[in-house]
């Protein structure tokens, strides 16, 4: 027996924020409270787009502690495979989703002395919500936020008035600002630890100076979701349901399992939490693993692969699932 | 009851320089003065214009004194070093590395100075070199007795025979000592030396 | 549910007694007639009989009010038996929150709570309990947070912290535990804390147990069930004191299993908790006599069968050595040889 968590919600408002970027306010259907949830946490949002039944997942960024509504933030991704595009362009407020029970991917270390943001972008949802929580704690945090211009940022006046500029710096790109962020990290308390979120180029940066200038792997965390990436249609056979399926191009093995009526589990569905691992039975071409979860060596097997982001490329998959 | 292979001993997988440390740390025990001395072998001494050393022990304090690291301090015992430890570390930054040598018990309560500091401990890095003797919590009255070399010991505070077992608290930097004879008491093995 | 509480001990006279409705609720450890570890965790929800341990999310019965002053006295001889390192603070909240409330939906008619923004109302009615307090204020409690609901909550807890893909006990209130120390093993990982446990490491049990927990749910609770055996209706059967219960060991006679030699239950529930992220682990003990287990004639079948049969690194691990003979020469007069049903409730 399986418990289903999944609350029904109805779109209470939509928020401009910045170019590009809109605010949704999720109630619950029922007129329930919404669970409380830990920043960092972030939720599945389950959305009917036409035929298509699609699976995002977003930070929560209200405050953890306001169980009147779940807060997300959007970017409209030109890229996207349409997530964003649909919320963005034919959700209205009054509108039906369904969001997951929070999950915490992305926790603070309760121990730290001091807490260090690095935020890119719309990487900067996760910590709008851990910031409310730490205040509130009492916990000493500083961000470093950067953005392509002001128009392109979120938050961050609300941001910098809330926490004053000690605790909040802005960068943009256009004005020539950027984080200094060997000069940051040089002159850390020890016990400092450090998060960032953003776009990989920017993740990779900031991790890679964290361990050249000696930070230890411990202290380092960061938040990466990918987007299942597209690539040529191939056929799953999904042994124990007995079905046969087609991956299309801009779906991922999870997506197409889900549109089959068969159930599996997820989490992140962004290749990073583990919760999707499935056994391979066999396989015709070659796998693309896109997930950050599995070790080298399962990958190199060909017998794990994570449903939610990796693909074939080849004919035929047969899955122990 | 299980003694040995218990997940909780520590594994200490020796000295190895963080070429990407801004700072080092080291506290060192005794013997454990050695554990440095191997590196600098090994390494070179580019690494000592950065390091402190914290040291306790009559021996090796020429040898070390040799080297012309950045900071040497000598302590006359080990807690006064670890007191300095501490404000050492409250003191530090980030890209500061810890390294700590010498007997178990040794390594075990300038850990657990780092611990309390917010330090994780798989960061630390640790060699065990001198005695094996281990520092022992007696489970009933919560006495802990250093330098235990026998198996059972009795305990030193409240005279119970114990067994020292391999479950180890890296907070309180001590293996677990259990009643031997408890369900029968009076018939405790003799003891026998097992951790010279 | 109507639940009159027992006036009894678990120390001393040892008055302990388990009612014909205490005795068909008891969670019974064993769902075949072997025992050998396994992973075996479930959904927590409501399962079994009418009245069974398992239609509460968080279990009261009618040791309630009893094993309440045990904790007490327990706590009052040493304090070291519940602590919490400092990061713990936000998930001694969600502590005291999940278990208010689940106490709560369990047993209306024994315990309300009321919220108003923060300020929050308590009432433990077998207690006589009526507390006023602001969530999140500590100075609106006679006790930190989890010790304070701990005082009134029947099993022990530990609170986990994640953290680098391992669990750390870094939280915990026990004092009715089966022979561990959670002054000695605070701050340890779920590897470390499960050291002293025999051939369940070398099967993969915690390995696959820590990737399943990492990734539990919030509002997906999970069960299990482990057990063991304890000599005299003790709660209290910590390393701390085994030089006063050890000895009992040996006082297993063929004319005293019935009513000295308890079967020992724990019903652990693991909760997702929201503000920390942590894990709650509920460690519910349940004791019944032989002479109360044999009531049910399906469990005096199979819990011969499993003692008789039980490998000899659990037979030592749960310190069983002594006595084990004894216990299965009694049983096995209620062992008629007939097949047992699947599953852990009575016929």
């Amino acid at each position: 027996m399986t418990i289903n968590t999944e609350m029904p919600v109805h779109v209470a408002a939509i928020t401009k924020v910045a170019d590009s970027v809109k605010r949704f306010r999720l109630e619950r259907v029922d007129g329930g409270v919404m669970p409380v949830f830990s920043g960092g946490a972030h939720v599945v949002v389950a959305m009917q787009d036409g035929k298509l039944l699609r699976h995002n997942p977003y930070s929560l960024m209200s405050r953890p502690g306001d169980t009147s509504a779940f807060e997300i933030s959007v970017l409209r991704v030109e890229s996207s495979r349409g997530g964003s595009h649909f919320l963005h362009d034919k959700i209205s407020v009054g509108d039906t989703l369904t969001v997951s029970q929070p999950i915490n991917l992305f926790p603070f270390d309760h121990r730290g002395r001091k807490h260090l943001f690095f935020a890119g972008g719309i990487g900067i949802t996760p910590f709008i919500a851990m910031m409310a929580q730490m205040a509130q704690e009492g916990r000493n945090f500083e961000l470093h936020y950067a953005m392509r211009t002001r128009s392109h940022g979120a938050y961050w006046q609300e941001l910098a008035e809330r926490y004053g500029p000690s605790r909040v710096k802005i960068y943009c790109d256009v004005e020539n600002l950027f984080i200094p962020v060997d000069e940051i990290l040089a002159r850390q308390p020890l016990g400092t630890h450090m998060y960032v979120c953003g776009p990989a180029g920017m993740i990779d940066a900031v991790l890679g100076k964290g361990k050249a200038l000696g930070w230890p792997r411990q202290n380092l965390h960061f938040e990466r979701f990918l987007a299942p990436p597209t690539g040529k249609p191939f056929e799953a056979v999904l042994q124990r349901s007995g079905k046969t399926i087609t991956v299309g191009e801009h779906q991922s093995m999870l997506e197409a399992i889900e549109a089959a009526g068969v159930d599996a589990p997820y989490l992140c569905r962004g290749g990073a939490c583990g919760q999707c691992e499935t056994n391979i039975v066999s396989c015709t071409g070659e796998l693309l693993h896109n997930d950050i979860y599995l070790e080298p060596a399962d990958k190199a097997s060909g017998k794990k692969i994570m449903i939610c982001v990796s693909r074939l490329k080849g004919e035929t998959i047969t899955l122990d699932i | 009851m299980l003694v040995q292979g218990i997940k909780s001993r520590p594994v200490y997988t020796g000295f190895a320089i963080d070429e990407n440390a801004q700072r080092h740390l080291f506290a060192l025990e005794g013997e454990g003065a050695r554990a440095l001395l191997d590196q600098v072998k090994k390494v070179g001494k580019e690494f000592l214009a950065v390091s402190e050393i914290l040291h306790v022990g009559e021996a090796h304090g020429k040898e070390l004194a040799a080297l012309g690291a950045d900071i040497l301090w000598s302590a006359p015992t080990t807690p006064v070093l670890l007191n300095r430890l501490r404000q050492n570390l409250i003191n530090a930054r980030m890209g500061t590395r810890l390294y700590l040598s010498g007997t178990e018990g040794f390594i075990g309560q300038a850990m657990k100075v780092a611990l309390e500091q917010g330090i994780d401990f798989g960061s630390i890095v640790t060699e065990h070199r001198g005695s094996e003797a281990r520092r022992v919590q007696c489970v009933h009255c919560k006495g802990i007795t250093d330098n235990v070399t026998t198996q059972p010991f009795t305990c030193s505070h409240c005279g119970l025979t114990l067994l020292v077992r391999d479950h180890y608290s890296r907070r309180l930097a001590a293996f677990q000592g259990v009643c031997i004879d408890a369900e029968e008491p009076g018939s405790a093995p003799p003891p026998e030396v097992r951790f010279p | 549910m109507n639940t009159v509480f027992n006036t009894e001990s678990f120390r001393d006279d040892f008055t302990f007694r388990n009612s014909p409705v205490a005795v068909r609720r008891f969670p019974f450890p064993f769902h075949e007639d072997k025992y050998m570890y396994a992973v075996n965790m479930e959904p927590h929800v409501p399962a079994g009989p009418e009245g069974h341990a398992y239609r509460a999310p968080i279990d009261v019965d009618e040791h309630y009010v009893s094993e309440m002053k045990d904790r007490e006295m327990v706590l009052r001889e040493d304090p070291l038996r519940a602590q919490a390192l400092p990061h713990m603070m936000a998930a001694q909240w969600d502590t005291l929150e999940l278990l208010m409330e689940k106490q709560a939906e369990g047993f209306p008619e024994l315990f309300s709570l009321t919220k108003n923004g923060d300020q929050w109302h308590w009432i433990n009615r077998p207690l006589g309990i009526d507390q006023k307090f602001i969530f999140g204020d500590t100075s609106t409690l006679p006790y930190e947070p989890m010790d304070y609901i701990m005082r009134q909550t029947q099993g022990d807890i530990c609170i986990v912290d994640q953290r680098d893909s391992q669990l750390w006990m870094d939280a915990g209130v026990v004092t009715t535990q089966a022979d561990w120390s959670l002054d000695f093993d605070l701050g340890m990982n779920f590897m470390e804390w499960h050291g002293p446990v025999p051939l369940a490491h070398q099967i993969g049990v915690f390995e696959r147990a820590l990737k399943f927990l990492l990734n539990l749910q919030q509002g997906k609770p999970v069960r299990r069930l482990n057990w063991t055996m304890t000599i005299n209706s003790r709660l209290d059967t910590s390393p701390e004191n085994y030089p006063k219960w050890g000895p009992d060991r040996a006082s297993v006679a063929p004319e005293n299993v019935g009513n000295k030699v308890h079967l020992r239950c724990e019903l652990q529930s693991l909760w997702r908790l929201p503000r920390s992220n942590a894990i709650l682990f509920v460690i519910r003990c349940y004791l019944i006599k032989m002479e109360e287990l044999v009531a049910i004639p399906k469990w005096a079948r199979r819990f011969h069968r499993v003692l008789r049969d039980l490998p000899p690194e659990l037979i030592d691990y749960k310190g069983l050595t002594r006595y084990r003979p004894t216990v299965v020469e009694w049983l096995s007069k209620y062992d008629d040889g007939k097949a047992t049903s699947p599953g852990i409730f009575p016929d």
